[in-house]
């Protein structure tokens, strides 16, 4: 049990810490406040529910597929092969962007160096790709409705669906994570835009993973 | 997290002026706090009229309910409950209760409210996605009572929506069409509004602690709630596939959970090789944690609260409760068979999941022997929440004493249809989570609302309920011995007739104890208005919320953060006084 001897204790004996304006300490840069460490460790939380939903999708394609004789394979459309090329392309342009931004927001070039290197180019070019990838799963699914695998045919196509349509509602949403820091970007090149542009390209490259993850489980088990 | 996660920071949000973004739509933590507690509040009381009336149909089967035919003309023709609409209001009654009270109010509504004073913050990590978190909520809770007004009334298929019944649509009964729709996308919004709330809750409590405010000094209620995010987010996180899944095979034609050649209401049902057990899977997966989820808090809070009120810290150290909260947090994922041990499983798997459900009582009886011996000689001050502290210590040791049986598959193959779960479960979750948002609103009431509550009215109303919970639900053991199978509407087997007396009691026990919630409510009401302003420490406590005034401002602190000295339960000092605060500066010497 502590035991000790103190001044008269309440709020008026801490006299507390007043809050700083706007970076009011020295080097205040990328994840160096609460604030943007919380939005890091966000992205990590998100990143992890959105695996374990995931994971009981897949895990109920397993079990479901072991509980009975219905299973029909299916073989997989062979645009989803370029749609995981064009994915992790994606992924490559992202880091370019990052790069870019990492030069300019130096505190060398900060001032002047933004116009020159700007990373814009680069998340554009994300986006784009990530458009691709999203018209490319609607023509696997086309190419799956043209040989009468539809929602209900077969537990596989089921699956297919299914997979496929919630990866795509994430990646939607990534894509509009990218778009909102294009935005942001466009309107100026600063640091203490890194935390929420490290964040979205965890979720992007998350998104890359997971895809990649999927595709393995449906190649074998679909 | 290091120390720069806990520097100051500057002031993202100016306090609102108008009454919607003030009061509606707020970003603050605090309101957000306050609404999930009155959303809790709304929802209990639903919960409890549709207990009333399952009870009063148990007890006088052929009882005509004066108003009930105007509610629902086919559930309850002339007044009488057919017995679908029985199950109707026993599916209502569990899904309002384990969702919209006790996850909303100890998890979400306290939960929101003080985890940010607790560490010294000024708002949760993101307050967009916490306000949003609360309308989804709402939304799930308007689209679950919706289910009460469709046509073909609520669905029959129990909280737990097992298929068939809950995925094969209206040829399964009455409800099964809308109604099930509707709880089906009221439970996947649930879902959204839950995980969005974990998703602050870890992140807030990683990164945005106060200057000095360690892992090691964060009150237990706070560890708890941040325990309880951990494990809602990946619970829910597997009920959501399951009710998109759900929703499909009731909608889209798919066979997930329906097997082939099921014919109900003499229709061929057109689905092919589902299983049905795999919904049991992915259910109980989510199901058990959430028990926890709903448990876990309640262990916090009065970890929290009862060293106030004994005057001295938990025996043992605040690492062995945490270790025990943890410990129930990781083992809640590996115990989810024990749900299923009816279901015809291998009893090898049995085992497999019988064992874990027996360790899991080690940290849960740790946690009981920390409060008796942390009481045990202490000079105890008796207020309206230290009695519902001992309270929840009593319905927590009833209840989990019947978890020990039922964890055993031979014993629970024989009681888990009876009554005896109805009260095992009632007891050591419903009851006890339900003692400990008491405890919590006595406690913390007049923080948030800066008004004293009436410790006498607050005293009648500990004991008029916890005499009456006893009365409810320890003959449910007896009931459950004899063979009283739960989800009956009425009791017409000869073996069954001579308990029908039982039922009565339990009826008018159920219906008094109900009424004895009325005070708490006129109790809580008149303090909102008319009762006396609260001091900033009125129970001489010592974390963080307690160094702020009542109710706190809009940032918590007054345009500062407080810097932590102290661990979070320094009380039985010596000096001028017997606590010494968080924020209070000095070195503390164990002895």
């Amino acid at each position: 049990m502590a035991s000790t001897t103190y001044p008269p204790a309440g709020p008026a004996a801490n006299p507390g810490v007043a809050i700083p304006g706007p970076r009011a300490w020295p080097g205040a840069r990328a994840a160096t406040t609460p604030k943007m460490a919380a939005t890091q460790t966000g992205m990590w939380v998100c990143v992890c529910a959105i695996f374990m939903s995931f994971a009981a999708f897949v895990s109920a394609l397993v079990v479901r597929e072991g509980s009975s004789t219905d299973w029909q394979h299916l073989e997989l459309p062979r645009v989803l092969y370029f749609n995981t090329l064009v994915l992790m392309a994606s992924s490559y342009t992202l880091e370019g962007c990052r790069r870019r931004f990492a030069i300019a927001t130096r505190p060398d070039t900060e001032t002047g160096g933004a116009a020159r290197v700007s990373p814009l180019p680069w998340l554009y070019a994300t986006i784009m790709l990530g458009g691709v990838f999203v018209t490319g799963q609607c023509l696997a699914w086309r190419t799956l409705a043209a040989h009468g695998f539809y929602l209900a045919t077969n537990p596989s196509s089921s699956f297919f669906y299914v997979l496929t349509a919630m990866h795509g509602l994430h990646l939607l949403g990534g894509m509009a994570g990218l778009i909102y820091m294009a935005r942001r970007l466009a309107r100026s090149v600063t640091s203490m835009q890194a935390s929420a542009l490290s964040a979205t390209a965890v979720y992007w490259h998350f998104m890359g993973l997971l895809w990649i993850f999927l595709f393995l489980v449906m190649a074998i088990r679909l | 997290m290091n120390d720069a996660s806990a520097q100051p920071e500057i002031h993202h949000l100016a306090p609102p002026h108008s009454f919607i973004r003030k009061h509606v739509f707020s970003l603050d933590h605090k309101v957000i706090g306050l609404q999930y507690y009155g959303l809790a509040l709304a929802a209990v009381f639903i919960g409890m009229v549709l207990s009333w009336l399952m009870r009063l149909h148990l007890g006088w089967a052929s009882l005509p309910i004066p108003g009930l035919q105007h509610f629902s003309q086919n559930g309850a023709p002339g007044g009488v409950i057919t017995p679908e609409y029985y199950l109707s209001l026993m599916t209502m009654h569990g899904t309002i209760m384990i969702f919209f009270v006790l996850t909303n109010a100890p998890f979400s509504g306290f939960g929101n409210y003080f985890l940010p004073i607790q560490i010294g913050a000024e708002d949760m990590a993101f307050p967009r996605f916490n306000m949003m978190s609360f309308w989804t909520t709402f939304v799930a809770f308007l689209v679950l009572i919706a289910a009460l007004f469709v046509h073909d009334g609520p669905p029959i298929s129990g909280w737990t929506a097992y298929p068939t019944l809950s995925s094969i649509g209206k040829d399964a009964g009455p409800g099964e069409a809308m109604g099930q729709n509707l709880w089906a996308v009221s439970i996947a919004l649930f879902c959204i509004g839950q995980l969005l709330g974990s998703l602050n809750f870890i992140a807030t409590t990683l990164d945005l602690r106060t200057k000095g405010m360690t892992l090691a000094r964060m009150p237990l209620s706070t560890w708890a709630w941040f325990i309880t995010a951990c494990i809602g987010l990946l619970a829910f996180a597997d009920l959501l596939p399951a009710t998109i899944l759900l929703i499909l095979d009731r909608t889209a034609g798919t066979s997930f959970f329906n097997p082939a050649g099921l014919v109900v209401s003499d229709t061929l049902q057109p689905h092919s090789g589902g299983s049905p057990l795999l919904w049991q899977h992915l259910f109980w997966f989510f199901g058990h944690p959430e028990v926890y989820i709903a448990i876990v808090p309640g262990l916090g809070i009065i970890s929290h609260i009862l060293p106030a009120f004994i005057r001295k810290p938990l025996l043992g150290g605040m690492r062995v409760m945490i270790g025990c909260m943890i410990a129930i947090g990781f083992l809640s994922y590996m115990v989810w068979g024990h749900h299923m041990f009816v279901s015809g499983m291998n009893p090898f798997s049995a085992i497999l999941f019988s064992v874990p459900t027996l360790i899991i009582t080690i940290p849960n009886t740790v946690a009981v022997l920390i409060w008796l011996g942390s009481i045990y000689g202490a000079n105890l001050r008796f207020t309206s929440a230290s009695l519902f502290c001992l309270g929840f210590i009593s319905v927590f040791i009833s209840g989990g004493i019947s978890g020990f049986f039922l964890a055993q598959p031979a014993i629970d193959t024989y009681l888990h249809a009876t009554y005896f779960v109805v009260a095992h479960f009632h007891f050591v979750m419903a009851v006890a989570a339900i003692f400990g948002i008491f405890a919590a609103t006595y406690f913390w009431m007049p923080k948030m609302i800066g008004r004293m509550m009436n410790e006498t009215l607050g005293k009648w109303h500990f004991w008029l309920t916890f005499i009456g919970v006893y009365c409810i639900f320890m003959p449910m053991h007896y009931l459950g011995l004899a063979g009283n199978v739960r989800r009956y509407a009425a009791f017409t087997d000869n073996f069954l007739l001579p308990l029908i007396p039982v039922h009565k009691f339990i009826t008018v026990a159920a219906l008094l104890t109900g009424a004895a919630q009325f005070i708490f409510l006129y109790n809580l009401f008149h303090t909102r208005w008319w009762g006396p302003k609260a001091p900033d420490n009125p129970w001489e406590a010592t974390s963080l919320e307690w160094s702020t005034t009542s109710p706190p401002p809009f940032d918590n602190f007054g345009g500062k953060h407080p810097v932590v000295y102290q661990d979070a339960y320094e009380y039985g000092a010596e000096g001028p006084q017997d606590y010494v605060m968080q924020t209070t500066p000095g070195k503390a010497s164990a002895t």
